[in-house]
């Protein structure tokens, strides 16, 4: 009978160890493979085929991941030590059949053996995303996704303020920021990631350095620059997601055109005074935005915020809502606004849901839109010549 | 009668009404009459043809007219008619 003190030499004696080759063959074949290390271990890497049941937990568990006593069963821990013992504690409750994978995840790893690694979240990660990760919706694994994911925002303005930082507390590894101006005191009173002392500063610069103070997992990609025909496919197809704050109407053309292209989704959203509107565009799974607007609005129609005014507490709500739907996308949880248009009233508090649908005329995800072929790609209409004269004041 | 809602940016042709309930039985009678009481709304909505703006987007409750019979769409009086401007605005 094994002890704790027994040393675990003397307990390996009683074990029938493995190499990880022939592990890996037996379980190809039908044997039970059974993790036993601590949870943090098994969210950090693990065997695909494996089940995970602590060491601490086994004796009362294995009644129910392996009800036969002679079942085939391969045990491993990080080295051998653990599941030696632990193997040998099976052998005396009449387990027959049970081997060790001698040198552990270690080894499997060291030989180049593939593993699970999606939950790889580090234990500071753990304590600072446990209130999502308690959410069984989106769990370690989206959390993970989170960390791995690549989400640009076009403006760092009204709507991206308050979408980046949310998103940088949430964990979205890489954000890049695409603006070309620099902070400026009217935009203080929405734009809450710029600060008094940034006025003058880059904007991108600016929410760098609070993105930074905030998490420091986030890795920020500047791009001080506006999208243009030239530049937009280049660099937007380094990301997953595409989050529309712009404040033109060409830019808002180019960017639909040019994601429909590489097939990103973009979450676009925009705001005038009381109201902002904001829909969520797959492409080809749901209309672009080209199929809801498809041509832009004469001036008159279309005030700037700089020259009609924004309430920020609004401008904070619908940049919330794309950051919303952005987690939504990147997590594959919930039903994004796809095809739903959402307009938020904030004077009445009220929220209208308008249908979408794709436009089998649309000129860029239409049934008849041409497949534009790898050299024209980035070549776009004019947009300057239909620019609506939007003034550059923000 | 049915309502039109109006977006902010037409409210100063309709005296600041943000709904107004217009008469009419199809979409298009209905904008029609909107702009002959309203006649700053008229060169918004209306092209010189008398075809709606293409960038005027139009909803029937909450159906965009454009999938439906567009100006023909029937509308009855507990219907509300949606008048919505793209908007730009990002910063």
């Amino acid at each position: 009978m094994a002890t704790a003190a027994e040393p675990i030499e003397q307990v390996k004696q009683r074990i029938d160890l493995i190499a990880n080759t022939k592990a890996r063959e037996e379980v190809e074949a039908g044997a039970k493979l059974i993790d036993v290390r601590e949870p943090h271990e098994w969210d950090e890497a693990h065997l695909e085929d494996a089940v995970h049941v602590p060491q601490g937990e086994l004796l009362e568990r294995i009644g129910d991941v392996a009800p036969d006593h002679s079942e085939r069963i391969v045990l491993y821990c990080r080295t051998d030590n653990r599941s030696s013992r632990a193997a040998d504690a099976l052998q005396d409750l009449g387990y027959e059949n049970v081997s060790v994978m001698r040198g552990g995840i270690v080894s499997w790893q060291d030989d180049g053996f593939p593993v699970v690694a999606a939950h790889e979240l580090t234990p500071e990660q753990r304590m600072r995303y446990s209130r999502h990760t308690l959410l069984p919706e989106i769990g370690v694994e989206g959390q993970v996704k989170l960390l791995n994911s690549k989400v640009l925002l076009i403006g760092a303005g009204g709507l991206g303020a308050p979408s980046a930082f949310y998103l940088a507390a949430a964990g979205v590894g890489t954000l890049g920021i695409v603006d070309d101006d620099v902070v400026d005191e009217t935009n203080l009173q929405r734009q809450v990631i710029h600060t008094t002392d940034r006025v003058g500063m880059p904007k991108t610069a600016s929410a760098k350095a609070s993105i930074e103070a905030l998490n420091p997992d986030v890795k920020v990609v500047e791009h001080r620059t506006r999208l243009n025909a030239e530049n937009v496919l280049d660099i937007i197809s380094d990301y997953d997601v595409l989050v529309d704050g712009a404040d033109n109407f060409p830019t808002r053309y180019l960017l639909n055109d040019a994601s429909v292209r590489l097939r990103t989704p973009v979450v676009s959203a925009s705001i005038l005074a009381f109201d902002g509107q904001v829909s969520t565009f797959v492409p080809y799974a749901g209309p672009c935005y080209r199929c809801l607007y498809p041509v832009p609005p004469p001036p008159e129609m279309a005030p700037s915020c700089g020259a009609a005014g924004v309430l920020g507490v609004m401008a904070g709500v619908m940049g919330l809502l794309q950051a919303n739907e952005v987690i939504k996308l990147v997590t594959g949880v919930g039903e994004p606004l796809v095809g739903r248009l959402l307009l938020y009233d904030s004077l009445g508090t009220r929220f209208t849901e308008l249908k979408v649908k794709r436009d089998p005329d649309c000129p860029i995800c239409g049934d008849h839109a041409t497949e534009i072929p790898e050299s024209e790609m980035g070549k776009f209409p004019d947009y300057e010549a239909f620019c609506a004269g939007e003034p550059v004041l923000r | 009668m049915p309502t039109v809602k109006i977006p902010p940016v037409l409210r100063p042709q309709t005296a600041g009404e943000a709904e107004v309930a217009t008469p009419g039985s199809t979409v298009g009678d209905v904008l029609r009459s909107l702009a002959e009481t309203h006649p700053g709304t008229h060169s918004q909505l209306f092209s010189d043809g008398g075809e709606l703006n293409r960038y005027v987007n139009v909803y029937l409750n909450d159906e965009d007219v454009r999938v439906l019979d567009g100006l023909d769409t029937a509308v009855s009086d507990a219907d509300t008619v949606m008048i919505l401007p793209a908007m730009a605005g990002g910063q």
